[in-house]
């Protein structure tokens, strides 16, 4: 008997396709995110509009909120570490949930270093705003990847973005020959067996959700119509008037994302969507935190 | 004698549905993802992939689309629910009052048996299928486990702590592991020769 493959660590990725991963910051959010239809819940201290608002540093969660989180449901349970602090992945992982995000919402803690992902027994999910970032990622560990976009600002502009990069990216490697391959990986500094594993098959090697400032029903079906396999709202849902119904309303988007009746009908009055920035107008841009 | 394609469902509301479409191409079916009730007509079978249980539930909620997926089960369209797709077949889910799915196979399950991600294993097993013993490398990823099957059900498989991981009652077929997720086919295979000797109901 085998675990913590990255069979398996890829394959948790794959059974939250098609989905919504929550934020959450207390067990009844959690609860109410559960009963909302999200495949998997990220608990946290605060979400990234608050921890915009705040400012400072943010650090992983208190262990024993993560843990009442997890009490609270059934389904997988992910909890934010800092760029490069694997004590805090270390400690998220002694608490037994499910994936561990290696967030950039946090504040970083190496400027030179991302964790040592493959280290270690729990999966991780890491941001990207290219393919070269999602490669190296994926190279040090991760299995699972998202796109960066700029959380807590409500806008999906940086999100489409990164996806689009990537997926341009792939586009542009599927027609390159051996030599191009080993250059770009030379460059990227990856290794060239993932480059041509990622030209041969047209995509990435592991799961690729959206992430970043998805706010409405339409925002999480465009990420899905682009070509992303599930998405993240971070704040978008519980900094919503009406989160419960906007939390059903997205899930419901994600699923049905190719039918725009159906996007209408859960769109109709949802109430305030939260309250949303300017990219332009942003004290620090969180996407720029890792490379 | 045209010889047409039988056409395959797979449950698209969330979760592995994209990956048990891939194993179908391997055969001679058309796939169809289905998400709405108008999705259900014609198919000659029906995967539940692996997911979230509680999510693909809430997603099944609407009236008419569960109610119709139940009627053509209970009139004998052959069925797969792999994972979270068994926990939706199965009648009884230990510390639950109410089913939250289909509620129509004779078997009682425990969800997130193992515990969490940590716990997640795989390993090779042996499937009784056809009279033939094939061996098979099994994928649990927060599996569930069967705890209980009722007598007209029949255990095609067991695990190495002799744990019930593949059954069948008549039309349903259920799996606690992730066939989807392997190179093997012998599930799948095993599976569309149940949708072959279906004959719908005009």
């Amino acid at each position: 008997m085998k675990k913590n493959t990255q069979t398996l660590k890829r394959g948790l990725a794959r059974m939250l396709k098609g989905g919504v991963i929550m934020d959450v910051v207390t067990r009844e959010h959690a609860k109410i995110a559960e009963e909302a239809g999200a495949c998997a819940v990220m608990a946290l201290e605060r979400v990234p509009s608050d921890i915009r608002k705040d400012g400072g540093v943010a650090r992983m969660s208190d262990p024993q909120l993560i843990k009442n989180i997890k009490k609270a449901v059934s389904i997988p349970v992910m909890a934010k570490v800092r760029i490069g602090h694997f004590v805090e992945a270390q400690v998220i992982e002694s608490l037994g949930i499910d994936y561990i995000d290696e967030s950039e919402v946090l504040t970083p803690a190496d400027e030179k270093f991302h964790i040592d992902k493959a280290k270690f027994n729990i999966p991780f999910v890491c941001g990207a705003t290219n393919l070269g970032e999602a490669l190296r990622r994926i190279s040090e560990g991760a299995t699972m990847i998202r796109t960066k976009g700029e959380a807590g600002t409500g806008n999906v502009v940086e999100a489409v973005r990164h996806a689009r990069t990537l997926f341009g990216e792939i586009e542009e490697l599927k027609y390159g020959a051996e030599k191009t391959l080993k250059e770009y990986a030379r460059q990227q500094r990856v290794p060239y067996e993932l480059v041509k594993e990622v030209a041969e098959t047209g995509k990435l090697p592991v799961v690729n959700f959206a992430a970043g400032g998805i706010a409405t029903p339409a925002d999480a079906a465009l990420m899905m119509q682009l070509g992303l396999d599930g998405v993240f709202v971070g704040s978008g849902i519980f900094k919503a008037s009406d989160p419960v119904k906007r939390g059903k309303a997205i899930v419901k988007a994600v699923t049905h994302f190719h039918e725009p009746e159906i996007i209408a009908r859960v769109s109709e009055n949802l109430g305030e969507a939260m309250e949303s920035k300017e990219i332009k107008d942003l004290d620090t841009r969180y996407a720029e935190r890792g490379w | 004698m045209v010889d047409e394609k039988i056409t395959i469902g797979v449950l698209a509301l969330q979760g592995a549905f994209f990956e048990h479409a891939q194993m179908l191409k391997h055969f001679n079916v058309e796939v169809r993802e289905i998400r709405q009730k108008k999705d259900l007509k014609g198919i000659f079978g029906l995967i539940i992939p692996g997911g979230e249980s509680t999510t693909m539930s809430i997603l099944m909620k609407k009236q008419s689309f569960r109610d119709e997926l139940i009627k053509i089960i209970k009139n004998g369209l052959p069925v797969f629910g792999t994972c979270a797709g068994a926990i939706l077949l199965s009648k009884k889910i230990k510390g639950n009052k109410s089913s939250e799915g289909l509620s129509l196979m004779n078997i009682e399950i425990e969800r997130n048996a193992y515990g969490g991600q940590l716990d997640s294993f795989e390993e090779d097993v042996v499937l009784n299928l056809n009279d033939e013993k094939k061996r098979f490398h099994a994928i649990f990823i927060r599996a569930p486990k069967i705890i209980d099957v009722s007598e007209n059900v029949d255990v095609l498989s067991r695990n190495s702590r002799n744990e019930i991981i593949m059954a069948r009652e008549k039309n349903m077929l259920v799996a606690t592991f992730h066939p989807e997720l392997t190179s093997g086919l012998a599930v799948h295979e095993y599976f569309i020769q149940m949708c072959g000797r279906f004959t719908q109901k005009p």
